[in-house]
Protein backbone atom coordinates (compact mmCIF):
# COMPACT_ATOMS: atom_id res chain seq x y z
CA UNK A 1 0.00 0.00 0.00
CA UNK A 2 1.29 3.42 -0.98
CA UNK A 3 0.89 5.46 2.21
CA UNK A 4 1.91 8.70 0.54
CA UNK A 5 -0.77 8.29 -2.10
CA UNK A 6 -3.45 7.67 0.51
CA UNK A 7 -2.29 10.70 2.49
CA UNK A 8 -2.34 12.80 -0.68
CA UNK A 9 -5.90 11.71 -1.52
CA UNK A 10 -7.13 12.37 2.00
CA UNK A 11 -5.46 15.76 2.17
CA UNK A 12 -6.60 16.92 -1.27
CA UNK A 13 -10.19 15.77 -0.76
CA UNK A 14 -10.49 17.04 2.79
CA UNK A 15 -12.68 13.98 3.44
CA UNK A 16 -12.65 11.94 6.63
CA UNK A 17 -13.30 8.48 5.20
CA UNK A 18 -13.71 7.05 8.72
CA UNK A 19 -17.03 8.86 9.05
CA UNK A 20 -18.57 6.53 6.44
CA UNK A 21 -21.04 4.01 7.90
CA UNK A 22 -21.36 2.16 4.57
CA UNK A 23 -25.08 2.72 4.14
CA UNK A 24 -24.63 2.94 0.36
CA UNK A 25 -26.89 5.94 -0.08
CA UNK A 26 -24.24 7.72 -2.20
CA UNK A 27 -24.14 4.86 -4.68
CA UNK A 28 -27.91 4.43 -4.55
CA UNK A 29 -28.41 8.02 -5.66
CA UNK A 30 -25.53 8.16 -8.18
CA UNK A 31 -26.77 8.82 -11.75
CA UNK A 32 -23.74 6.92 -13.11
CA UNK A 33 -24.18 3.82 -10.92
CA UNK A 34 -24.81 1.44 -13.84
CA UNK A 35 -21.82 2.75 -15.79
CA UNK A 36 -19.35 2.42 -12.91
CA UNK A 37 -17.07 -0.47 -12.06
CA UNK A 38 -16.36 1.03 -8.62
CA UNK A 39 -19.18 3.01 -7.03
CA UNK A 40 -18.98 6.07 -4.75
CA UNK A 41 -19.15 4.05 -1.50
CA UNK A 42 -16.37 1.79 -2.82
CA UNK A 43 -14.15 4.80 -3.54
CA UNK A 44 -14.55 5.80 0.10
CA UNK A 45 -13.69 2.45 1.65
CA UNK A 46 -11.02 1.49 -0.87
CA UNK A 47 -9.21 4.75 -0.13
CA UNK A 48 -9.61 3.97 3.56
CA UNK A 49 -7.96 0.59 2.99
CA UNK A 50 -5.27 2.16 0.80
CA UNK A 51 -6.47 0.10 -2.16
CA UNK A 52 -6.11 3.01 -4.57
CA UNK A 53 -4.29 1.67 -7.64
CA UNK A 54 -7.41 -0.14 -8.87
CA UNK A 55 -9.37 3.09 -8.63
CA UNK A 56 -6.65 5.05 -10.44
CA UNK A 57 -6.81 2.64 -13.37
CA UNK A 58 -10.60 2.39 -13.56
CA UNK A 59 -12.81 4.13 -16.13
CA UNK A 60 -15.15 4.84 -13.20
CA UNK A 61 -13.06 7.96 -12.57
CA UNK A 62 -14.50 9.52 -15.71
CA UNK A 63 -18.11 8.55 -15.08
CA UNK A 64 -18.69 10.91 -12.16
CA UNK A 65 -20.91 13.74 -13.45
CA UNK A 66 -20.03 16.17 -10.63
CA UNK A 67 -23.73 16.43 -9.81
CA UNK A 68 -23.07 16.51 -6.04
CA UNK A 69 -26.01 14.17 -5.34
CA UNK A 70 -23.80 11.95 -3.13
CA UNK A 71 -22.38 15.01 -1.37
CA UNK A 72 -25.84 16.37 -0.62
CA UNK A 73 -27.47 13.10 0.40
CA UNK A 74 -24.81 11.45 2.56
CA UNK A 75 -26.28 11.19 6.08
CA UNK A 76 -22.77 11.40 7.57
CA UNK A 77 -21.54 14.30 5.43
CA UNK A 78 -18.67 12.23 4.01
CA UNK A 79 -18.83 13.91 0.56
CA UNK A 80 -17.80 10.93 -1.63
CA UNK A 81 -17.51 13.01 -4.85
CA UNK A 82 -14.55 14.80 -3.30
CA UNK A 83 -12.77 11.46 -2.90
CA UNK A 84 -13.51 10.54 -6.53
CA UNK A 85 -12.16 13.92 -7.59
CA UNK A 86 -8.95 13.57 -5.57
CA UNK A 87 -8.27 10.10 -7.04
CA UNK A 88 -9.00 11.34 -10.55
CA UNK A 89 -6.59 14.25 -10.10
CA UNK A 90 -3.90 11.87 -8.81
CA UNK A 91 -4.38 9.88 -12.02
CA UNK A 92 -4.54 12.66 -14.61
CA UNK A 93 -1.77 14.77 -13.07
CA UNK A 94 0.70 12.09 -14.11
CA UNK A 95 2.48 13.03 -17.32
CA UNK A 96 0.73 11.63 -20.38
CA UNK A 97 -2.41 10.60 -18.47
CA UNK A 98 -4.89 13.15 -19.74
CA UNK A 99 -8.22 11.46 -20.41
CA UNK A 100 -9.12 13.94 -23.15
CA UNK A 101 -6.98 15.60 -25.81
CA UNK A 102 -7.89 18.41 -28.23
CA UNK A 103 -7.46 16.01 -31.17
CA UNK A 104 -10.41 13.96 -29.86
CA UNK A 105 -12.81 16.92 -29.81
CA UNK A 106 -13.97 17.15 -33.46
CA UNK A 107 -15.50 13.66 -33.32
CA UNK A 108 -17.27 14.40 -30.04
CA UNK A 109 -19.20 17.53 -30.91
CA UNK A 110 -21.93 18.85 -33.15
CA UNK A 111 -22.92 22.40 -34.09
CA UNK A 112 -25.23 22.84 -31.08
CA UNK A 113 -22.97 21.68 -28.28
CA UNK A 114 -22.44 24.49 -25.76
CA UNK A 115 -18.91 25.68 -24.94
CA UNK A 116 -19.74 24.80 -21.36
CA UNK A 117 -19.54 21.07 -22.22
CA UNK A 118 -16.02 21.43 -23.62
CA UNK A 119 -14.57 23.57 -20.86
CA UNK A 120 -16.10 21.32 -18.21
CA UNK A 121 -14.80 18.14 -19.84
CA UNK A 122 -11.31 19.62 -20.12
CA UNK A 123 -11.42 20.70 -16.50
CA UNK A 124 -12.50 17.24 -15.33
CA UNK A 125 -10.44 15.08 -17.65
CA UNK A 126 -7.13 16.89 -18.17
CA UNK A 127 -4.26 18.58 -16.39
CA UNK B 1 -32.45 52.09 -11.52
CA UNK B 2 -30.32 49.78 -9.41
CA UNK B 3 -27.08 48.49 -10.99
CA UNK B 4 -25.66 45.01 -10.39
CA UNK B 5 -22.50 43.39 -11.69
CA UNK B 6 -23.38 40.73 -14.25
CA UNK B 7 -21.36 37.67 -15.19
CA UNK B 8 -22.56 36.06 -18.44
CA UNK B 9 -19.84 33.40 -18.78
CA UNK B 10 -18.56 31.82 -21.97
CA UNK B 11 -21.64 30.05 -23.26
CA UNK B 12 -24.06 32.98 -22.93
CA UNK B 13 -21.87 34.84 -25.40
CA UNK B 14 -21.99 32.03 -27.93
CA UNK B 15 -24.45 29.11 -28.01
CA UNK B 16 -26.81 30.38 -25.30
CA UNK B 17 -27.47 33.91 -26.55
CA UNK B 18 -31.19 33.58 -25.79
CA UNK B 19 -30.44 32.93 -22.13
CA UNK B 20 -28.36 36.13 -22.04
CA UNK B 21 -30.37 38.49 -24.26
CA UNK B 22 -33.66 37.92 -22.46
CA UNK B 23 -32.01 38.09 -19.05
CA UNK B 24 -30.72 41.55 -19.91
CA UNK B 25 -33.90 42.94 -21.51
CA UNK B 26 -36.10 41.58 -18.71
CA UNK B 27 -33.87 42.99 -15.96
CA UNK B 28 -34.00 46.39 -17.60
CA UNK B 29 -37.80 46.23 -17.79
CA UNK B 30 -37.83 45.33 -14.10
CA UNK B 31 -35.67 48.31 -13.16
CA UNK B 32 -32.28 46.64 -12.82
CA UNK B 33 -29.22 47.48 -14.91
CA UNK B 34 -26.81 44.58 -15.42
CA UNK B 35 -23.25 45.70 -16.03
CA UNK B 36 -20.44 43.36 -16.98
CA UNK B 37 -17.07 43.85 -15.32
CA UNK B 38 -14.53 45.21 -17.81
CA UNK B 39 -12.53 42.01 -17.72
CA UNK B 40 -13.72 38.48 -17.02
CA UNK B 41 -12.67 34.92 -17.79
CA UNK B 42 -14.56 31.66 -18.24
CA UNK B 43 -15.34 30.10 -14.85
CA UNK B 44 -14.15 26.66 -16.03
CA UNK B 45 -17.58 25.04 -16.01
CA UNK B 46 -17.04 22.82 -12.97
CA UNK B 47 -15.78 23.59 -9.50
CA UNK B 48 -12.67 21.66 -8.55
CA UNK B 49 -13.30 20.58 -4.98
CA UNK B 50 -9.71 19.46 -4.30
CA UNK B 51 -8.03 21.60 -1.66
CA UNK B 52 -4.67 21.53 -3.44
CA UNK B 53 -6.10 23.13 -6.58
CA UNK B 54 -5.65 26.90 -6.73
CA UNK B 55 -5.21 27.91 -10.38
CA UNK B 56 -8.61 26.48 -11.35
CA UNK B 57 -10.30 28.76 -8.79
CA UNK B 58 -8.67 32.04 -9.78
CA UNK B 59 -11.00 33.12 -12.57
CA UNK B 60 -14.01 32.94 -10.24
CA UNK B 61 -12.15 34.98 -7.64
CA UNK B 62 -11.26 37.63 -10.26
CA UNK B 63 -14.96 38.03 -11.07
CA UNK B 64 -16.00 38.08 -7.42
CA UNK B 65 -13.35 40.67 -6.69
CA UNK B 66 -14.41 42.84 -9.64
CA UNK B 67 -17.92 42.97 -8.14
CA UNK B 68 -16.47 43.75 -4.71
CA UNK B 69 -14.42 46.64 -6.09
CA UNK B 70 -17.56 48.09 -7.67
CA UNK B 71 -19.40 47.52 -4.36
CA UNK B 72 -22.23 45.69 -6.09
CA UNK B 73 -23.75 42.23 -5.81
CA UNK B 74 -22.85 39.75 -8.55
CA UNK B 75 -25.57 38.25 -10.74
CA UNK B 76 -25.10 34.91 -12.52
CA UNK B 77 -27.51 33.20 -14.90
CA UNK B 78 -25.87 30.02 -16.19
CA UNK B 79 -26.23 27.23 -13.62
CA UNK B 80 -22.60 26.16 -14.02
CA UNK B 81 -21.16 29.67 -13.51
CA UNK B 82 -23.45 30.08 -10.54
CA UNK B 83 -22.23 26.81 -9.05
CA UNK B 84 -18.52 27.50 -9.59
CA UNK B 85 -18.66 31.10 -8.37
CA UNK B 86 -20.74 30.33 -5.27
CA UNK B 87 -18.62 27.33 -4.27
CA UNK B 88 -15.46 29.40 -4.72
CA UNK B 89 -16.94 32.19 -2.63
CA UNK B 90 -18.01 29.77 0.09
CA UNK B 91 -14.65 28.05 0.31
CA UNK B 92 -12.51 31.18 0.21
CA UNK B 93 -14.50 32.66 3.09
CA UNK B 94 -13.84 29.56 5.25
CA UNK B 95 -10.57 28.01 4.13
CA UNK B 96 -7.73 30.25 5.28
CA UNK B 97 -5.08 28.29 3.42
CA UNK B 98 -6.96 28.59 0.14
CA UNK B 99 -7.59 32.31 0.73
CA UNK B 100 -3.96 32.92 1.50
CA UNK B 101 -2.70 31.04 -1.58
CA UNK B 102 -5.21 32.78 -3.88
CA UNK B 103 -4.38 36.19 -2.49
CA UNK B 104 -0.64 35.58 -2.66
CA UNK B 105 -1.11 34.72 -6.30
CA UNK B 106 -3.43 37.52 -7.35
CA UNK B 107 -1.95 40.38 -5.29
CA UNK B 108 -5.18 42.35 -5.43
CA UNK B 109 -5.35 45.91 -4.13
CA UNK B 110 -7.08 44.41 -1.08
CA UNK B 111 -7.25 40.66 -0.32
CA UNK B 112 -10.46 38.91 -1.34
CA UNK B 113 -12.05 36.77 1.37
CA UNK B 114 -15.58 36.10 0.14
CA UNK B 115 -17.12 39.55 0.65
CA UNK B 116 -19.25 39.67 -2.53
CA UNK B 117 -22.94 38.77 -2.34
CA UNK B 118 -23.81 36.45 -5.25
CA UNK B 119 -27.32 36.04 -6.61
CA UNK B 120 -28.46 33.69 -9.29
CA UNK B 121 -30.84 35.61 -11.58
CA UNK B 122 -33.74 33.60 -10.12
CA UNK B 123 -32.67 34.69 -6.62
CA UNK B 124 -32.58 38.26 -7.87
CA UNK B 125 -36.18 37.86 -9.05
CA UNK B 126 -37.20 36.37 -5.70
CA UNK B 127 -35.11 38.38 -3.22
CA UNK B 128 -34.53 41.74 -4.89
CA UNK B 129 -37.51 42.27 -7.20
CA UNK B 130 -39.97 39.92 -5.49
CA UNK B 131 -42.22 37.44 -7.27
CA UNK B 132 -45.37 39.43 -6.33
CA UNK B 133 -43.86 42.51 -7.89
CA UNK B 134 -42.84 40.52 -10.96
CA UNK B 135 -46.37 39.10 -11.27
CA UNK B 136 -47.78 42.64 -11.28
CA UNK B 137 -45.62 43.50 -14.32
CA UNK B 138 -46.66 40.50 -16.41
CA UNK B 139 -48.65 41.55 -19.48
CA UNK B 140 -48.65 38.25 -21.34
CA UNK B 141 -49.26 35.48 -18.77
CA UNK B 142 -48.74 31.79 -19.50
CA UNK B 143 -52.35 31.06 -18.61
CA UNK B 144 -53.24 27.37 -18.58
CA UNK B 145 -49.68 26.31 -19.47
CA UNK B 146 -48.25 23.43 -17.48
CA UNK B 147 -44.58 24.17 -17.06
CA UNK B 148 -42.00 21.81 -15.59
CA UNK B 149 -39.05 23.45 -13.82
CA UNK B 150 -35.80 21.60 -14.34
CA UNK B 151 -33.25 22.38 -11.62
CA UNK B 152 -30.75 19.69 -12.56
CA UNK B 153 -27.79 19.44 -10.23
CA UNK B 154 -25.84 22.68 -10.44
CA UNK B 155 -28.44 25.18 -9.25
CA UNK B 156 -29.01 23.61 -5.84
CA UNK B 157 -26.05 21.47 -4.79
CA UNK B 158 -24.08 21.46 -2.60
CA UNK B 159 -26.76 23.37 -0.72
CA UNK B 160 -24.54 24.56 2.12
CA UNK B 161 -22.47 26.54 -0.40
CA UNK B 162 -25.19 27.54 -2.87
CA UNK B 163 -27.83 28.38 -0.22
CA UNK B 164 -30.40 28.99 -2.93
CA UNK B 165 -33.28 26.75 -1.92
CA UNK B 166 -34.17 23.43 -0.28
CA UNK B 167 -32.05 20.98 -2.33
CA UNK B 168 -34.69 18.24 -2.33
CA UNK B 169 -37.93 20.22 -2.32
CA UNK B 170 -37.09 23.48 -4.07
CA UNK B 171 -39.78 26.06 -4.87
CA UNK B 172 -37.96 29.00 -6.48
CA UNK B 173 -38.58 27.98 -10.11
CA UNK B 174 -42.15 26.91 -9.39
CA UNK B 175 -42.78 30.29 -7.73
CA UNK B 176 -41.29 31.93 -10.82
CA UNK B 177 -43.66 29.92 -13.04
CA UNK B 178 -46.62 31.04 -10.91
CA UNK B 179 -45.44 34.66 -11.13
CA UNK B 180 -45.54 34.55 -14.95
CA UNK B 181 -49.03 33.05 -14.85
CA UNK B 182 -48.21 29.39 -15.56
CA UNK B 183 -48.99 26.22 -13.64
CA UNK B 184 -45.92 24.46 -12.23
CA UNK B 185 -45.60 20.70 -12.71
CA UNK B 186 -43.85 18.76 -9.94
CA UNK B 187 -42.03 15.63 -11.13
CA UNK B 188 -39.54 13.20 -9.61
CA UNK B 189 -36.50 13.96 -11.78
CA UNK B 190 -36.51 17.74 -11.47
CA UNK B 191 -33.32 17.87 -9.40
CA UNK B 192 -31.47 14.90 -10.91
CA UNK B 193 -28.59 15.19 -13.37
CA UNK B 194 -29.14 15.40 -17.17
CA UNK B 195 -25.79 13.71 -17.87
CA UNK B 196 -23.86 16.96 -18.27
CA UNK B 197 -20.53 16.72 -20.08
CA UNK B 198 -20.75 12.91 -20.38
CA UNK B 199 -22.42 13.67 -23.74
CA UNK B 200 -18.90 14.22 -25.06
CA UNK B 201 -17.85 10.59 -24.74
CA UNK B 202 -20.91 8.54 -23.82
CA UNK B 203 -24.03 9.46 -25.77
CA UNK B 204 -25.88 6.44 -24.42
CA UNK B 205 -25.53 7.59 -20.85
CA UNK B 206 -26.52 11.15 -21.76
CA UNK B 207 -29.58 9.73 -23.54
CA UNK B 208 -30.51 7.64 -20.52
CA UNK B 209 -30.24 10.50 -18.04
CA UNK B 210 -31.87 13.22 -20.15
CA UNK B 211 -34.56 10.80 -21.31
CA UNK B 212 -35.44 9.99 -17.70
CA UNK B 213 -35.86 13.70 -16.93
CA UNK B 214 -38.05 14.40 -19.97
CA UNK B 215 -40.20 11.29 -19.51
CA UNK B 216 -40.72 12.14 -15.84
CA UNK B 217 -41.89 15.68 -16.73
CA UNK B 218 -44.09 14.49 -19.57
CA UNK B 219 -45.69 11.78 -17.41
CA UNK B 220 -46.83 14.53 -15.05
CA UNK B 221 -48.50 16.36 -17.93
CA UNK B 222 -45.96 19.09 -18.68
CA UNK B 223 -46.44 21.18 -21.85
CA UNK B 224 -42.86 22.42 -21.69
CA UNK B 225 -39.75 22.31 -19.52
CA UNK B 226 -37.53 25.22 -18.48
CA UNK B 227 -33.89 25.40 -17.43
CA UNK B 228 -31.16 27.89 -16.54
CA UNK B 229 -28.36 25.72 -17.93
CA UNK B 230 -27.11 25.61 -21.56
CA UNK B 231 -25.77 22.08 -21.16
CA UNK B 232 -29.06 20.83 -19.68
CA UNK B 233 -30.88 22.45 -22.59
CA UNK B 234 -28.57 20.68 -25.03
CA UNK B 235 -28.93 17.27 -23.40
CA UNK B 236 -32.70 17.54 -23.01
CA UNK B 237 -33.13 18.69 -26.61
CA UNK B 238 -30.54 16.61 -28.44
CA UNK B 239 -30.02 13.47 -26.38
CA UNK B 240 -33.32 12.67 -24.68
CA UNK B 241 -35.29 11.50 -27.70
CA UNK B 242 -38.29 13.42 -26.31
CA UNK B 243 -40.36 16.02 -28.17
CA UNK B 244 -41.26 18.03 -25.06
CA UNK B 245 -40.28 21.67 -25.80
CA UNK B 246 -37.32 23.01 -23.77
CA UNK B 247 -36.73 26.72 -23.09
CA UNK B 248 -34.51 28.94 -21.01
CA UNK B 249 -36.44 30.47 -18.12
CA UNK B 250 -35.39 33.93 -19.34
CA UNK B 251 -37.20 33.36 -22.65
CA UNK B 252 -40.47 32.82 -20.78
CA UNK B 253 -39.76 35.77 -18.52
CA UNK B 254 -39.24 38.09 -21.49
CA UNK B 255 -42.34 36.76 -23.21
CA UNK B 256 -44.46 37.24 -20.07
CA UNK B 257 -43.21 40.82 -19.82
CA UNK B 258 -44.14 41.44 -23.46
CA UNK B 259 -40.52 41.77 -24.60
CA UNK B 260 -40.43 38.80 -26.95
CA UNK B 261 -42.45 37.52 -29.86
CA UNK B 262 -44.96 34.91 -28.75
CA UNK B 263 -43.62 31.60 -30.04
CA UNK B 264 -44.22 29.33 -27.09
CA UNK B 265 -47.85 28.77 -27.88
Amino acid sequence: MDKNLKEQILRASGVNVLKCMRCGKCSGTCPSYDEMEYHPHQFVYMVEKGDIEKLMNSASLYKCLTCFACVERCPRNVEPAKVVEAVRLAAIRQQGNNHLTPAMIPDMIDEDIPQQALVTAFRKYTK
Amino acid sequence: METFTYYPGCTLRTKAKDLDTYARSSAEALGIALEEPSDWQCCGGAYTTAKDEIATKLSAVRTLNAAKELDRPLITVCSACHNVIKQTNYDISRDEEMASKVNNYLKLAEPYNGETKVYHYLEMLRDVIGFDNLASKVTNPFKGKKIAAYYGCLLLRPSKALAMDDPENPTIMEDFIKAIGGTPVIYAQRNECCGGYITMEDKAQAAKRSGAVMDSAKDQGADMIITACPLCLYNLKKNSGSDLPVYYFTELLAEALGLKEDNNG
